[in-house]
């Protein structure tokens, strides 16, 4: 079986706010948003509460996390490798995070052309 | 001049039912100020619970306040804009302190905003007029308005009395009650503000819930006794609060930000005047608010003929950016609101330089000897190509991406690759040139030969996947108010069916 290239990882830090969170709130996903405020950051929700649309994009799962997008913001990601972390501060989306005092950011760096030439293909909506 | 960190109470209370409220869990969060991290206030961390009653209250104020005139709700609003004049310099400097903006802004251009807001909606109900038509002879349709009920609101951070004040003067002079969310980062101004004007409305008719979105916010977005939702911020909240709409079937009115384009056509070279500097003092724009504002203009569009001429003025003008104390008048940028808004920046800078973007100026944090524990950022300018992710994602920093275009046609297709349609503005001595990018721009506001210019009656909303609604304006009222339809029929003869 073929070892695919990731799009997406994650810091050990992010990892432990997700483990904490899971723990209260079951099984949760990420929403990469846009716009202004508190947008170009990832929002971490319960699964079955953000509801995914049919065109979402998903890059991938990190930490039991599946990561996804909308379909015309991943043209800018499709060559850009991509790290959950985690900082101190305060967003003011919904993000499950917030009340703990931290917030979900991603960390970006081009993808190597030895790693998209083996990339794993993204999945298309919730069943992906 | 230098003003002074504002005093505060130790701990504040929701506002619910015209009265100070302890949250009903009894927890409260910790408020900093971004000038320095430190304490601020504590604030409440409500829950569904606090909503509830809150929404609870402002139904039993709702019938009368619902049919109060609109020469006394407009009365209201003019006591709401004069008690704010009175109190400017006292709002100012909280709104500094919990934004970290410089005092300059808040004291000439947010809190004058927010006063004429309410003045702007107090004279709008005053003198709009419903319709009547003939339909024929005999039958006569009138269109009249009748409030909402209760309505929800959820406040960003980056104008947080301004943004208040866009939503609750519409939605007040439309005879709604509200219950209304300020932001996690910056609730303390609005608190203060009910602590001057709750006593000049009906007890119940302004209601505010302090706490988080997912615990406070997502209870009133998804409230079944609700009729509309406004909200102001990003685009994924925005999505999960127009699927919460959705199980109620409500409307929503939503502001989500954009990537606003700033075209300089080669014309505003052709004389070195006062236009030329207005012109360049317009690409400077984007470190208003330390850029965060949903309209920053965060990318330009130079002329490939002027664009070395033009650059060599304006990076001096991005330089001279006065950086420091807050608190001071002369300080042009202050601090980012928040420590995950500032590692958020210095990320988006950090994708800037890996995907080759060309870092023309700034391009790191700014270290304020005075205030070591602060979120500074340099103005940073960046030239590159717009299929970079910092010309297409809102950084909302003070972070400008700079591109060159070879005539009008490839800068209205820069201009309009992007997923959003907010601000946008063109900047030339050309009036047939200017037309031509009016209506090609898709975005819900351009400006002409100017920037960042905000006055109450000029509509404000997006295109795109900016959002929908129309703020800043009267037409808001309708987006606060349901229509009755009452046709009236003269004919005493019946129509013959039965």
């Amino acid at each position: 079986m073929t070892e695919f290239c990731e799009r997406l990882a994650i810091t050990d830090a992010a990892r432990a706010v997700v483990d904490q969170l899971r723990a209260r709130h079951g099984a949760l996903l990420f929403h990469q948003s846009g716009g202004c405020c508190d947008g170009s950051a990832p929002m971490c929700f319960a699964v079955g509460d953000f509801r995914i649309g049919s065109r979402d994009v998903c890059l991938g799962e990190v930490h039991g996390c599946k990561f996804y997008m909308s379909p015309e913001q991943f043209q800018y990601y499709e060559n850009c490798h991509t790290t959950i972390d985690v900082v101190p501060g305060r967003g003011a989306s919904f993000s499950l995070e917030i009340p703990l005092g931290v917030r979900f950011l991603i960390r970006s760096r081009l993808l190597t052309e030895a790693e998209q030439a083996n990339l794993r293909p993204v999945g298309v909506g919730a069943e992906d | 001049m230098t003003f002074q960190r504002p005093q505060f109470k130790p701990q504040y209370e929701n506002y619910i039912g015209g009265r100070w409220v302890a949250p009903i869990d009894g927890k409260y969060f910790e408020d900093t100020s971004p000038i320095d991290g430190k304490l601020v206030t504590r604030i409440p961390q409500s829950s569904a619970k606090d909503i509830d009653l809150a929404v609870k209250k402002a139904w039993e104020a709702f019938p009368a306040w619902g049919k109060t005139s609109a020469a006394a709700r407009s009365a209201i609003l003019n006591k709401i804009a004069d008690t704010i004049e009175a109190n400017i310099q006292q709002l100012a400097m909280v709104e500094t302190c919990d934004n970290g903006k410089g005092i300059r802004e808040t004291l000439g251009a947010d809190l004058p905003l927010v006063i004429d807001q309410f003045r702007y909606f107090a004279a709008a109900i005053r003198t709009e007029s419903g319709s009547v038509s003939d339909i024929d002879s005999t039958l006569v349709s009138m269109e009249i308005h009748e409030p909402l009920g209760v309505v929800g609101q959820i406040i960003p951070w980056n104008f947080p009395l301004l943004m208040a004040a866009w939503k609750i003067a519409p939605a007040l002079a439309a005879g709604n009650c509200v219950v209304l969310k300020p932001a996690e980062q910056t609730p303390v101004s609005i608190l203060v503000l009910m602590e001057l004007i709750g006593d000049l409305l009906p007890p119940g008719v302004l209601n505010v819930v302090n706490g988080f979105g997912a615990e406070a916010g997502k209870p009133l977005a998804s409230h079944p006794d609700i009729k509309k939702i406004a909200f102001t911020g990003e685009t994924t909240t925005g999505r999960l609060i127009m699927q919460y709409a959705s199980e109620n079937i409500i409307p929503v009115s939503l502001e989500l930000g954009g990537k606003s384009p700033n075209i300089f056509c080669a014309s505003v070279m052709d004389q070195d005047d006062a236009f030329l500097d207005k012109a360049i003092e317009g690409l400077v724009m984007f470190a208003l608010n330390q850029g965060q504002v949903c309209t920053c203009p965060s990318r330009a569009l130079v002329h490939e003929s002027i664009y070395e001429r033009f650059m060599e003025k304006c990076l001096p003008r991005v330089a001279a950016i006065t950086m420091g104390d807050p608190y001071e008048l002369t300080t042009m940028m202050g601090a980012q609101a928040s420590n995950d808004q500032y590692e958020k920046i210095l990320s988006y800078i950090d994708i800037g330089k890996k995907e080759g973007a060309q870092l023309l100026c700034g391009g790191q944090s700014y270290k304020n000897a005075q205030y070591p524990g602060g979120f500074y950022i340099q103005p940073t300018v960046f030239k590159g190509h717009n299929k970079m992710r910092i010309f297409q994602e809102e950084i909302f920093g003070p972070v400008l991406a700079v591109t060159t275009f070879k005539d009008d046609e490839e800068a209205l297709a820069i201009a309009n690759d992007t997923l959003y349609g907010l601000g946008s503005a063109v900047w030339s001595r050309d009036m047939h040139q200017v037309q031509t990018f009016v209506r090609g721009i898709q975005a819900g506001r351009v400006w002409v030969n100017c920037y960042h210019v905000y006055p109450a009656h000029a509509s404000f909303g997006g295109y795109k996947k900016s959002g929908i609604g129309r703020e800043n304006h009267h037409m808001m009222l309708d987006h606060y108010r349901n229509t009755k339809n009452v046709l009236i029929s003269y004919a005493k003869e019946k129509m013959g069916f039965f």
